[in-house]
């Protein structure tokens, strides 16, 4: 068995899978949060707090009415969609006209009451949630057996990058939600509802936050803290990839998993802290991120 | 110039009236003519289900068994939120021991008990910790007003290799929290079994709050031990086991969580954590009168069963008490005199005892998760596996670091 | 009254009030809020009167907090030397981190300030003189100037009192200083600025640095006050705090950012004893009422209120 660094072949190439699988989930994570602050130039430090009730809402609808993990997917970025038309509607429409890190210090504060309410009501330790019964069992890859959840999860993480990806850049609907928020009193002159854009938009963002939400309940614990320890991670991947561009976001965060999962074989330590070490680094040599462009 | 002035002075003054906070004389019997309890805790955040709001009810219910008052004083119960942060902690346990409050208990959380210690010291009050872990509560940083009750990361850990070991759980791989408590976590037990005759194949280290731990377990897979030691707590803990049950790894290896507390199990479900060890000095379906004392428990905190932390304030407040009634006075010393001295025995404890460096000892017992088909309810959650006596479960008077023992 | 002699008359207040106030309120707790209160006023120098958002501050405060209790404890230094000490180390990391990001501005100054004191943050947690989360404990208060004894809560009130005036007054005098003025017209402007022929990268540098070391100086203080520093010290939630302290008070004014601290102490200590469970929520929508409603703060809406009620008199 060939050997790197003293680690067998076979199990870097199992470490590096199991880190493409993470590195979708960042990828979803920061999706979302590139497409708020890349059309609406607002910092959602709320995002971690969508992602948590994404998965408690899922626990929770399995739990009362016994809905599945499958109509979870659906509902739970419809129902925190809403919850963000709601949140846009009535705080962060005020704050457009002033300096963009106003707007991240109200979604801090409101991290902070959501995860809050959620302590108070449900404790610390979380929910159980456990995998749909179709997807339990293994995958013999070779080297590896990969989870049939964790495959999935990768499948649907990538439909969903590319659709949103497409969407945006590709179809019209994506190009009047560029053009409202690069050029809003223009856009509006055209006819075009760009209040309504702006809304729409924040809610898809933070809806894919939901959506990550449920893919993660089965694997990941269902506790109110689950985004608060996620948040600046995912920060850090809009960072590097640069905090507009959607491409950027999604190729860092799979870069990253990738990297993560390295640095979890030589010095796993460091895994939580190695996102930090690459960004000071990119933004020393590319200030706006890796495909970012300098507003 | 002028306006900003007032805005300064205003504001100033209004913040400097909303505090308040007298020093107090103390003097008397019972200092004060009431007895307080501190509850200090974390209630708001990480360990808010381990002690918390939970804490200060089952305080409240050792002060109602004892019957509201000792040597004719009140006694009176008071709480605060550390929110895991040591210097809100220090301050808080400054205020109350300059003030009126005679006892603090509780904190969980390590570094808040570290830094309350030293405060209690100063003061010359008394701290009896029912849920911090770090071992050097009873050893570097021994007091002669600390007790360290209930549990520590030296028992769990023994606790859990032993009968594993006995049983045939020979090679270990650690999964250890990056932290000090991990870290101890991992010595301890490697001790352990290196003494009895075992291995320890590896370790890896993952930083606190990992959410994935998928390559870690990989890893300890790979590794091909027997049993897979869980060094680390709470949130980590539990997504290990679920990540270890998705990916099959509980088929051919044993799980061993050197500290895990029932809420823990509770939220991770029977079926993901059947079959997994945990080591507790308290389980509320042991016996009849924990059982008698954990509904009582439960009642209170809206059907929730109460965890060793909890069972060991309610049993170190109702010592406190005794140990005031037996000494005829509540001064500090004479009471840590009498506590040391007592045997204890109360719904949760049975024999305890608390030695010279401030570890109380007692038993110790290995659990082990029920299957789903086993379990008749939401907390019917563990079974018993052994008994492990006092003196084999907490590390020995001999091998303490703590300068106060007299070598 | 004349302007200059109002605020003459201010100063004494305030100052008869610190002087005053451990005979009422609890001197460690008031420590505490003026260690804060400095902390604050250092992050201000960046923000208010710079227009730079650091989201990493704590690992000044946490760097000198740390060197100032390993001196103090392992070295055997004396206090005021291991104050100096802390305050050095606070003053160089913040050349270092100054330096790496004062490029940036924006979002990706505030990121980059976070990433360097993460990695600040990592290694303390590795490096074992620090005791990990039980943190670095039992620091020796031990004696001023070898005379005055620090054990006594009252005495090292006065000399922390000393401490934060020291600060106080440094930061005030840069501000009305020319030094200052180029600062502020680089918040208000900074092409401009650099139009007329100013080194913007260099003065943003300088008052990055002396806002490091004085929240160092901060920070090095409170590790005496407290015996101990934790990871808490150096953990993002409490450069979060400092930010919520500025915003909170007014970032504005000189004084905001004391009395945001003082509020924001006097309601982590008062609230814990009443809320449980519900504190982080209500900090949280205090949080957000700030920045919807009052985003001059407690200062500025007290400013904007006598403004308005007396009239704008010059």
């Amino acid at each position: 068995m060939t050997e790197i660094f003293g680690v067998p072949i076979q199990a870097l190439f199992g470490q590096l899978v199991l880190g493409l699988v993470n590195g979708c989930f960042y990828a979803m994570l920061s999706l979302g949060l590139a497409i708020i602050f890349g059309m609406l130039n607002i910092i959602n430090f709320a995002h971690g707090a969508f992602y948590m009730i994404g998965a408690v809402f899922t626990w929770f609808v399995l739990d009362t009415w016994n809905i599945s993990w499958w109509w979870s997917l659906l509902l739970a970025p419809l129902a925190v969609g809403i919850f963000g038309i709601v949140v846009e509607r009535l705080l962060l429409k005020r704050l457009y006209k002033v300096d963009p890190l106003y707007g991240l210090l109200l979604t801090f504060g409101l991290a902070l009451v959501i995860e809050g309410l959620f302590l108070h009501k449900h404790g610390s330790s979380g929910l159980p949630y456990g995998i749909p019964e179709v997807f339990q069992g293994a995958l013999n890859l070779g080297f590896m057996f990969l989870p049939k959840y964790r495959a999935i999860v990768v499948g649907a993480t990538l439909a969903v990058c590319f659709a949103t990806w497409f969407v945006i850049e590709r179809t019209q609907l994506g190009a009047y939600l560029r053009a409202g928020t690069e050029n809003p009193p223009l856009v509006q002159a055209f006819g075009i509802n760009v209040p309504v854009m702006i809304t729409l938009t924040y809610a898809i963002g933070v809806g894919l936050a939901g959506l990550a939400g449920v893919l993660a309940a089965p694997t990941l614990q269902v506790s109110p803290l689950m985004g608060s320890n996620l948040i600046i991670v995912v920060f850090a991947v809009v960072v590097i990839g640069g905090m507009g561009s959607i491409l950027g976001s999604i190729v860092t965060g799979l870069g990253l998993g990738l990297i993560e999962g390295l640095t979890k074989v030589f010095y796993s330590q460091a895994s939580n802290t190695v996102v930090f070490m690459i960004m000071v680094l990119v933004l020393l040599v590319r200030p706006a991120g890796l495909f970012g462009r300098e507003k | 110039m002028k306006a900003k002035l007032m805005g300064a002075v205003a504001g100033l003054m209004l913040s400097v009236v909303a505090t308040g906070g007298f020093a107090q004389a103390k003097s008397g019997k019972i200092s004060g003519g009431v007895v307080k309890i501190g509850v200090l805790d974390d209630m708001s955040g990480l360990y808010s289900d381990i002690g918390g709001q939970g804490d200060v009810t089952a305080a409240q219910m050792a002060v109602d068994e004892f019957g509201g008052k000792v040597l004719g004083a009140p006694i009176q119960v008071v709480s605060a939120d550390h929110q895991n942060k040591p210097d809100v902690g220090a301050n808080k346990a400054r205020e109350w021991f300059d003030g009126d409050v005679d006892i603090i208990v509780g904190t969980v959380n390590s570094g808040v008990a570290l830094a309350v210690s030293k405060v209690a010291n100063e003061k010359h009050r008394l701290f009896i910790d029912s849920g911090a872990g770090s071992t050097r509560l009873t050893n570097e940083d021994c007091s002669p007003y600390t007790i360290h009750y209930e549990y520590d990361t030296y028992a769990t850990g023994t606790t859990t290799a032993k009968p594993i070991i006995a049983q045939g759980g020979k090679t270990w791989f650690f999964l250890t929290a990056d932290y000090a408590f991990g870290k101890s976590l991992q010595s301890d037990t490697s001790k352990f079994v290196e003494a009895a005759g075992g291995k320890v194949l590896g370790s890896v280290l993952h930083p606190l709050n990992a959410s994935d731990f998928s390559s870690f377990l990989l890893q300890a897979q790979s590794s091909g031990a027997q049993v897979i030691g869980l060094a680390n707590a709470g949130g980590d803990t539990i997504n290990s086991v679920k990540a270890a049950s998705e990916f099959g790894i509980t088929k051919k290896q044993k799980l061993a969580a050197l500290l895990i507390f029932d809420t823990d199990v509770h939220s991770l479900g029977l079926s993901a954590a059947q079959g997994l060890y945990a080591a507790t000095g308290f389980y509320w379906d042991h016996d009849d009168d924990s059982r008698k004392w954990s509904r009582a428990f439960g009642a209170k905190m809206g059907g929730k069963m109460p965890t060793m932390v909890q069972a060991g304030t309610y049993s170190s407040t109702l010592q406190y008490l005794k140990a005031i009634q037996a000494a005829g006075t509540d001064d500090p010393d004479a009471v840590m005199k009498k506590l040391k001295e007592m045997t204890l025995n109360d719904a949760t404890v049975k024999n305890g005892k608390i030695r010279p460096d401030g570890r109380m000892v007692h038993e110790f017992y290995l659990y082990q998760v029920k299957t789903p088909s086993e379990s008749k309810g939401p907390w019917d959650l563990y079974k018993l596996v052994t008994t492990v006596p006092p003196d084999q479960a907490f590390q020995p008077l001999s091998q303490s670091r703590c300068p106060l023992i007299k070598k | 009254m004349t302007k200059a002699r109002a605020r003459y008359l201010g100063y004494a207040l305030l100052l008869a009030a610190g002087v005053l106030a451990p005979l009422v309120i609890y001197p460690v707790f008031l420590m505490n809020a003026l260690c804060f209160a400095l902390f604050a006023c250092a992050f201000n120098l960046l923000l208010g009167y710079t227009g730079l958002l650091s989201f990493g501050h704590a690992a000044f405060f946490g760097t000198a907090a740390y060197v100032t209790g390993y001196t103090a404890k392992v070295m055997g230094l004396s206090t005021g030397l291991a104050i100096l000490a802390g305050t050095a180390a606070a003053v160089l990391l913040g050349i270092v981190f100054g330096g790496l990001s004062i490029r940036r501005q924006g979002i990706y100054f505030a990121m980059i300030t976070l990433a360097l004191a993460q990695l600040i943050f990592f290694f303390y947690l590795q490096a074992p003189f620090t005791g990990g989360e039980d943190g670095l404990q039992g620091i020796p208060r031990g004696k001023l100037f070898w005379v005055i004894n620090l054990e006594n809560d009252r005495i090292l009130y006065y000399v922390v009192f000393a401490i934060f005036l020291f600060g106080f007054l440094l930061i005030h005098r840069t501000i009305h200083s020319p030094f200052g003025q180029v600062m502020k017209a680089i918040r208000e402007n900074e092409p401009r600025a650099v139009s007329l022929g100013y080194d913007v990268n260099k003065y943003k540098l300088m008052a990055f640095v002396l806002s490091a070391g004085l929240a160092g100086l901060a920070g090095a203080t409170n590790a005496i006050v407290f015996t101990f520093v934790t990871l808490t010290d150096v953990d993002w939630h409490t450069s979060g705090d400092v930010v919520l302290m500025t915003l909170l008070g007014g970032m504005g004014s000189i004084f905001g950012p004391v009395v945001g601290a003082f509020s924001i102490v006097t309601l982590e200590s008062k609230l814990s004893d009443k809320v449980g469970s519900l504190v982080t929520v209500i900090i949280g929508a205090i949080f957000c009422v700030c920045v919807l409603l009052f985003r001059r703060g407690i200062v500025g809406e007290i400013q904007g209120l006598y403004r308005r009620v007396v009239g704008n008199r010059v």
